[in-house]
């Protein structure tokens, strides 16, 4: 007897018809299900981050989500992040300041980014410090990720 | 690092969240808040529930209100609720000066103030809350609720008083008058980690001295307390350092700290003695 459930995912705008085990993380779900395997599975126990994903605008740890929680929310990954061929402020301030090397925890931190910015281009840096602790970074260092996450938001308070 | 089959349910009302968890809670049943530690427990699977009541599609589980003398803070309230502070007043400046220290950003987007509780790890903030202001907790069931207070609630090692088909519909925190003083000090090892120590301190100045103080110490014992030794130091004393030495000393002398690798009893008794004097400085 299978105990799958069908349902809708809304993923950057766009509905995923998928069916899935309760027991599925939302990352494996848009991973396997949705085919949107720019989300990064790490640690799979809600330490690094890697996974993160914005819902209804909040970061979230999307392996500690079911997927069969996200029915009916609005789910953002980094897949629509950049809009058409123009990047975000962050994707390209990452870029700019080497915030980047083996980029498996990138996707992570930058849609964490994205949602507390996006919220709140005024964070002040002492929170931006905090928030940029919640994710593991074991090769880029932190130096950097924070100077392109600084150098975005004074972009993205500009505008 | 998978979680192993569960039956899913997802209730909308409490009525049927507790009809459900009575039904599934002697088939190992548990309820599903916002899933920051119950996930990784299954991921590691060193919980296996048979079922999983999810209450986040509980309307009346998001309350978050002064009700008479106290703030009501609903099951599905998240921490990140007080990252501004909420309520006005002094109970507000301490949720949200304590609530940065709970992991991180996107924990606090999706893990319970009442969740926590439940869980009752001895490194939880809100537990320390919940024990130095001697708070409500409000346990539903389908034989009804119950009013548990903090100081009955607490039963040991991550075990509280509730059963296995009661649900924590809600906690309850006694407003503080307006000239009160809070101080919290954590000592961690990084960033967002588990507390080895922590300390709340609340009171009042009248006339110069130091009224209705209440002094609590998490991470240190099988679950957080007062000091009743701490607070007879302080009462009637001037809020000076002498006062705070000899208070976080009857604090270290009551604790009973697990001997534990690496932190042994005795390190923990002394991280705890520095804890309490700073967060009655912070409170200052």
């Amino acid at each position: 007897m299978s105990d799958k459930q069908d349902l809708v995912l809304e993923v950057n705008g766009k509905n995923y018809a998928v069916r899935v085990e309760p027991r599925r993380t939302l990352v494996d779900a848009l991973n396997d299900e949705c085919g949107l395997t720019g989300t990064n599975a790490g640690c799979e126990h809600g330490v690094c981050g890697a996974c993160t994903v914005l819902v209804d605008g909040e970061p979230v740890r999307a392996c500690l989500m079911f997927a069969v929680q996200a029915r009916g929310r609005r789910i953002r990954t980094i897949e629509g992040l950049a809009r058409g061929d123009t990047l975000h402020p962050l994707q390209r301030a990452f870029m700019a300041h080497h915030a980047l090397q083996c980029g498996y925890c990138t996707p992570g931190f930058l849609m964490l980014a994205a949602g507390v910015l996006e919220r709140d281009p005024n964070v002040s840096d002492e929170e931006l410090l905090q928030v940029v602790s919640s994710n593991l970074c074991r090769c880029t260092g932190y130096g950097n990720i924070v100077a392109a996450i600084r150098a975005a938001a004074a972009e993205m308070r500009a505008k | 690092m998978k979680p192993a089959r569960f039956t899913y349910h997802a209730p909308v009302t409490e009525d049927d969240a507790v009809a459900v968890l009575s039904q599934v809670a002697a088939h190992d049943g548990r309820v599903l808040a916002g899933g920051q530690s119950l996930v990784p427990a299954m991921a590691l699977r060193v919980a296996l529930p048979a079922h999983l009541v999810d209450i986040n599609g509980v309307a009346d589980f998001g309350v978050l209100a002064v009700e008479g003398s106290e703030w009501a803070v609903g099951a599905c309230v998240r921490h990140a609720a007080f990252h501004r502070p909420v309520p006005d007043g002094p109970l507000g400046r301490l949720l949200s000066a304590v609530v940065r220290h709970i992991a991180s950003y996107p924990v606090r987007t999706r893990g319970t103030f009442c969740g926590s509780l439940a869980h009752a790890d001895p490194a939880s903030e809100w537990c320390l809350v919940a024990a130095t202001l001697d708070a409500t907790l409000i346990a539903n069931s389908v034989r009804g609720r119950r009013a548990i207070a903090a100081r009955d609630y607490f039963r040991g090692w991550m075990a509280t008083a509730l059963a296995p088909d009661e649900l924590l519909a809600q906690a309850r925190l006694p407003l503080l008058p307006a000239d009160t003083r809070c101080g919290f000090y954590e000592f961690s090892r990084r960033a967002g980690d588990f507390a080895l120590v922590m300390a709340l301190a609340v009171y009042r100045i009248v006339d110069g001295v130091i009224a209705d103080p209440r002094v609590g110490v998490g991470a240190v014992e099988d679950y957080p307390r007062r000091m009743r030794a701490a607070e007879a130091a302080l009462a009637g004393r001037a809020p000076a350092p002498d006062a705070f030495r000899a208070a976080a000393e009857a604090a270290a002398q009551a604790l009973d700290p697990a001997d534990t690798r690496p932190e042994t009893a005795a390190y923990k008794r002394d991280l705890a003695r520095t804890a309490v004097r700073r967060a009655l400085e912070a409170a200052r």
